[in-house]
C-alpha cells in the first residue's frame, strides 16, 4: 500500500493508493496507525484509487470511523471510487460516514 | 384483564416486577448513590420495558423509556452523576411509566391522552435537559438498537430480518460476506443495513484478517424462506445466520397454520417446516443445541426459536396451539373401552375352539370330497383367521410402560447405590401379549437391578477407566420374525470370563480342561449355584438367581443370552413369543404321532437321504450342503423303547432358535396348521422336549415341541463333552 501524507495544522491527507482488500489489509491498518497521532484533528482519505474494496477493506474503514468518534478526530472520505460507492450503496453506508459522495457523470455506464 | 391475551399478561406481570424492583433500587441509592447494584438494576428496568414494548410495538413506551434507558447508561458509565434530582426525577418516571403501560394496555391503539404526553415531555426534559428528538438515531449502534427493539413497528414491519455474524476466520476462509449481500440483492430489494462489530478489540490489537462484522438486513422479497437461506448456504460454517420472517409474512404462516389438515399429531417443527416458516436446517441445529445444553432443564423448541429471533412469538404460539387441537382431536377419536381381561380371555378361548371346529369342518369337507361346500369353507376359514388375529391383537399392549417403570427403579437404587445412571428407553412401542408382559416383569426387574448392582461402577471408578462419570443403561425392545427381542445393556464393567469359569470348576459345573466358548462361559452364569451371592447386597440377595430368571423366561418358551466385553458393558438378550394362546405351526409326523413345530422356527424341509447328504449314524450329524448340523429323530427320542420300522423315505426338517440349529428327523410332513395352544396338566409340565399340546380338527392330540430344548438335546447327543454343559 502507498499513502501520501501532507501535513498541516492537524489534518493529515492520505491517498490510498491500491486496493483495500484482505490481501493488504494488515499493512494498510498498519499504515493508518502510524498517522494517528494526539494532535491529529482531521483524517482526510483519499479513495479514488481504489479499484477494489471487499469485507476486509470495509472492516478497516468502519474501524477508522469508530476510532475517530472515540478519539474526538474528524475522519473524511475523500473521491469515493466506484468500487467503493458501490459499496457504500449496498450496505447503505453514505450516510454513516456522512461524507460527500461525488457520483461520476459515466458512472454505471461503462 | 380476563381477556388479555396470555403474552400481554405475562408483559404486564413482568413490568410491574421491573418497576416494584427500579422503585426499591432508587431508594436504596438515596442512601449509597454509588451502589453500581443498584444503579444496574435501574437500569435493566427501563431496558427490559423497552425491549419488551418494542416486540409489542407500544412505541411510546418504547420512546419514553429509551430516553430514561440513555440518562441511566451514562449514570452507569459514570458520565452523569447521581443526585437527589436525578433520584426524584426517576421516580417519576419510574410512575410515568406504570402509567404509560396502563394506558397501552388498556387503551389498545389509542394516542396518548394530552396530559400524558405533557407528562412525558416534561420528563424528557427534565431527564435530559433537552426536549425530546425525535429524530432518527444517529450511530450505528444506536440505530441497531432500535432495530432490535421494533422489528415489528413502522416501516421495517414487511421486510425480512436477516441477522448474519460471522465468525472470526470467515475472511480467511475465503468468505466475502459482501458478496452473500450483493447476491441476495438479486433476490429482493435491501432496505436497510446495519453493522455492527461487537468483538472489535482495541484498534492496535484488531487484526485486519479478523472478520468482526455483524449484519443485520431489513430485506424486502417475495421469496420464501428456504431460497433466502439458500444464499448463504455457502458461509453456513463461518457464520451465525437467523433469518426472521416479516411481519406479512406472519400473518400468512399463521394462516397456513390454521388450515393444516388435522388428521395427524406432528411435532413443532415439522408443522413450522412444512408451511415453510422454518427450514430443516434450523430446525436441526436448534434442536442440536437444545440437546447440547443437557444440564439444566432444557428450553422447549419454541422458546428457544423466539430466542434466537428465528421466527416470531405468535406464530409459535399458533403453531403450538394447533397441535394441541390436534391432539385433543386425535385423543377423542381414539377412545378406549375399558375391558375385563377375563372376558378377553374368554374371547381368545372361544376363537381358539372355533379354529379347531375349523380345522375340523375342513377335514369333513375334504374327506366327503363337497367341491361346492369347500368355496365356503374356505372363506370361513380366512374369516377365522382374521378373528383369530383380531382376537389377539386385542390382548397387544405396548411394552413401554413395563420400561418405564424402570425408570423409577433406576433413580431410586442409584441413588441409594450413590452412582449417576440414567436409563434409555427405545423400542417402547413394540407390541406383545398382556400376559407375556405381566410374566416378563420379574426378570426384567432382577436383570435390571443386576446391571444396576454389579454392571455400573461407582462414578470414581468410572472416571478412573475413563468412561462418562455418568452410567448407561438401556431397554430396547424390537420385533424379530414373530418374536419381540428385549434387550437390557449397561456400559459398566461387563462380565469376567476367567472369574466365571474358576467359580464353575469350583462348584463342579465344568472340568478345568474343558474348553468353552465365550458365549458358552457367559451362559453359565444362568446355571443355579453361579449367582453371585458372594457381592450379594440388599439389591442381589433377593433369592432370585439368574437361574431363575432363566427358568422364567423359558417357561414363556422364550430364551435369554448374555453378551459382554470386560469394561466394557454387558448386554442381556431375551427372546420371547409375541403371544401364548395361538401360533402358526408346522406339523409333522413321525411313528404315527404328529407334532407342531412353530413356523416361525422352521427353516427349511429337504430330504434325508444319503446319496444326497453325508450323514453319520453314529455321531447323529448330517452334512447339509458343508455346514455340520446335528439331528434327531423324533420318532426314536419320544419312543426310546419301541421298536420301530423304518419305511418310507424321511425327512429332514431345520430348525432355528436364536443362532443354534438343528434338523429334526420325520417321517412325514403335514404343512402349516393354526395351532391353538392347550397347556398341558400340571403332571407333563417339565416334559423333556415339549412345550404344549394342541387339538387337532380330527380330535386328535399332537404335541408342540419345545424347540430350545430339543436343539439342546441334539446338541448333547452330538457332542457329549457339552452334556455337562447344559446342565439340563
Amino acid at each position: 500500500m502507498t499513502a501520501k501524507a501532507k501535513k498541516n495544522d492537524g489534518t493529515v491527507q492520505l491517498a490510498i493508493k491500491d486496493d483495500m482488500t484482505i490481501y493488504n489489509a494488515e499493512s494498510l491498518k498498519e499504515t493508518l496507525l502510524g498517522y494517528f497521532h494526539p494532535g491529529t484533528r482531521e483524517l482526510q482519505l483519499d479513495l479514488s484509487a481504489v479499484t477494489e474494496i471487499d469485507s476486509a477493506g470495509l472492516q478497516l474503514l468502519l474501524l477508522l470511523k469508530a476510532e475517530a468518534q472515540k478519539r474526538g478526530f474528524t475522519l473524511r472520505l475523500l473521491r469515493h471510487s466506484e468500487a467503493v460507492i458501490e459499496v457504500f450503496e449496498l450496505l447503505k453506508l453514505g450516510m454513516y460516514f456522512g461524507d460527500p459522495i461525488v457520483i461520476p457523470a459515466n458512472w454505471k455506464k461503462s | 384483564m380476563s381477556d388479555m391475551n396470555p403474552a400481554l399478561e405475562t408483559f404486564s406481570q413482568e413490568v410491574d416486577e421491573l418497576l416494584t424492583a427500579m422503585e426499591e433500587a432508587l431508594l436504596g441509592l438515596e442512601g449509597a448513590p454509588d451502589d453500581a447494584d443498584c444503579i444496574n438494576s435501574i437500569f435493566r428496568a427501563m431496558h427490559t420495558i423497552k425491549g419488551s414494548s418494542g416486540l409489542f410495538g407500544f412505541d411510546d413506551v418504547v420512546a419514553f423509556t429509551h430516553e430514561a434507558e440513555t440518562v441511566l447508561d451514562r449514570v452507569r458509565n459514570g458520565e452523569r452523576l447521581i443526585d437527589a434530582e436525578l433520584i426524584s426525577v426517576l421516580l417519576a418516571c419510574k410512575d410515568h411509566t406504570a402509567q404509560l403501560i396502563q394506558h397501552v394496555l388498556f387503551n389498545e391503539g389509542e394516542p396518548l391522552p394530552e396530559a400524558l404526553q405533557q407528562q412525558n415531555q416534561a420528563l424528557i426534559v427534565r431527564l435530559t435537559g433537552a426536549p425530546a428528538a425525535g429524530g432518527m438515531p444517529s450511530t450505528q449502534e444506536e440505530k441497531a438498537d432500535h432495530f432490535e427493539v421494533d422489528p415489528n413497528t413502522s416501516n421495517s414491519s414487511d421486510n425480512w430480518v436477516i441477522s448474519l455474524a460471522f465468525k472470526k476466520d470467515a475472511l480467511r476462509n475465503g468468505m466475502d460476506p459482501l458478496s452473500f449481500i450483493r447476491y441476495l440483492q438479486t433476490l429482493g430489494k435491501i432496505i436497510e443495513v446495519i453493522i455492527t462489530m461487537p468483538a472489535l478489540p482495541r484498534i492496535e490489537d484488531m487484526v485486519p484478517e479478523d472478520c468482526y462484522l455483524n449484519f443485520k438486513i431489513a430485506f424486502n422479497s417475495s421469496a420464501d424462506k428456504k431460497t433466502i437461506e439458500d444464499v448463504f448456504e455457502f458461509a453456513e460454517d463461518d457464520c451465525d445466520i437467523h433469518i426472521l420472517p416479516p411481519n406479512s409474512r406472519q400473518e400468512h404462516y399463521v394462516q397456513l397454520l390454521a388450515n393444516l389438515p388435522e388428521d395427524q399429531v406432528k411435532r413443532l417443527g415439522e408443522m413450522l417446516v412444512e408451511i415453510g416458516a422454518l427450514t430443516e436446517k434450523e430446525v436441526a441445529n436448534t434442536l442440536h443445541e437444545q440437546r447440547e445444553d443437557d444440564d439444566a432443564e432444557a428450553k422447549p423448541l419454541g422458546e428457544r426459536l423466539v430466542e434466537k429471533n428465528i421466527l416470531q412469538q405468535p406464530v409459535i404460539e399458533q403453531a403450538l396451539k394447533k397441535q394441541e387441537a390436534v391432539k385433543q382431536k386425535i385423543n377423542k377419536e381414539s377412545n378406549y373401552i375399558r375391558v375385563d381381561a377375563a372376558k378377553l380371555g374368554y374371547l381368545i378361548n372361544l376363537v381358539g375352539e372355533l379354529v379347531i371346529s375349523g380345522a375340523a369342518m375342513r377335514l369333513m369337507v375334504d374327506k366327503h370330497g363337497l367341491s361346492d361346500v369347500d368355496d365356503v369353507a374356505s372363506t370361513m376359514s380366512h374369516l377365522v383367521e382374521d378373528i383369530r388375529d383380531t382376537a389377539l391383537q386385542l390382548r397387544m399392549v405396548q411394552i413401554g410402560e413395563t420400561f418405564t417403570r424402570f425408570q423409577r427403579v433406576v433413580h431410586d437404587v442409584s441413588k441409594e447405590l450413590g452412582k449417576q445412571i440414567q436409563l434409555q428407553i427405545t423400542g417402547g412401542e413394540s407390541e406383545l401379549d398382556k400376559t407375556v408382559v405381566e410374566k416378563i416383569n420379574d426378570p426384567l426387574t432382577h436383570l435390571v437391578r443386576n446391571s444396576l448392582d454389579h454392571g455400573i461402577e461407582s462414578p470414581e471408578v468410572r472416571v478412573r477407566a475413563g468412561k462418562p462419570e455418568k452410567g448407561t443403561i438401556q431397554l430396547n425392545a424390537y420385533h424379530d420374525s414373530g418374536r419381540i427381542v428385549i434387550q437390557i445393556s449397561d456400559d459398566g464393567k461387563g462380565l469376567d470370563p476367567e472369574r466365571i469359569v474358576a467359580k464353575a470348576i469350583a462348584k463342579g459345573l465344568i472340568k478345568p480342561d474343558q474348553v468353552l466358548s465365550k458365549s458358552e462361559i457367559y451362559s453359565l452364569i444362568f446355571e443355579p449355584g453361579l449367582s453371585t451371592k458372594e457381592e450379594a447386597s440388599n439389591l442381589s440377595g433377593r433369592g432370585v438367581g439368574m437361574d431363575v430368571v432363566k427358568r422364567n423366561i423359558e417357561a414363556l418358551r422364550g430364551s435369554v443370552s448374555v453378551d459382554s466385553e470386560l469394561g466394557q458393558g454387558t448386554s442381556v438378550t431375551i427372546h420371547l413369543p409375541l403371544t401364548l394362546a395361538i401360533i402358526d405351526g408346522f406339523m409333522v409326523e413321525a411313528q404315527q404321532e404328529r407334532y407342531i413345530i412353530p413356523l416361525s422356527m422352521v427353516e427349511e424341509c429337504v430330504e434325508m437321504n444319503s446319496d444326497e447328504w453325508q450323514i453319520d449314524d453314529v455321531q447323529h450329524y448330517v452334512n447339509l450342503r458343508g455346514q455340520v448340523l446335528p439331528y434327531l429323530r423324533l420318532g426314536d427320542f419320544f419312543h426310546n423303547n419301541k421298536k420301530h420300522t423304518r419305511t418310507q423315505r424321511e425327512s429332514l426338517v431345520v430348525v432355528r432358535f436364536g443362532e443354534a440349529k438343528a434338523g429334526f428327523v420325520v417321517d412325514e410332513l403335514h404343512g402349516e396348521n393354526q395351532t391353538v395352544i392347550k397347556p398341558l396338566g400340571k403332571l407333563f409340565e417339565n416334559l423333556d422336549g415339549i412345550g404344549g399340546a394342541t387339538v387337532l380338527g380330527s380330535g386328535d392330540v399332537a404335541l408342540i415341541l419345545d424347540v430350545q430344548g430339543l436343539i439342546h438335546h441334539a446338541k448333547k447327543r452330538a457332542n457329549p463333552a457339552l452334556a455337562l454343559l447344559s446342565g439340563v
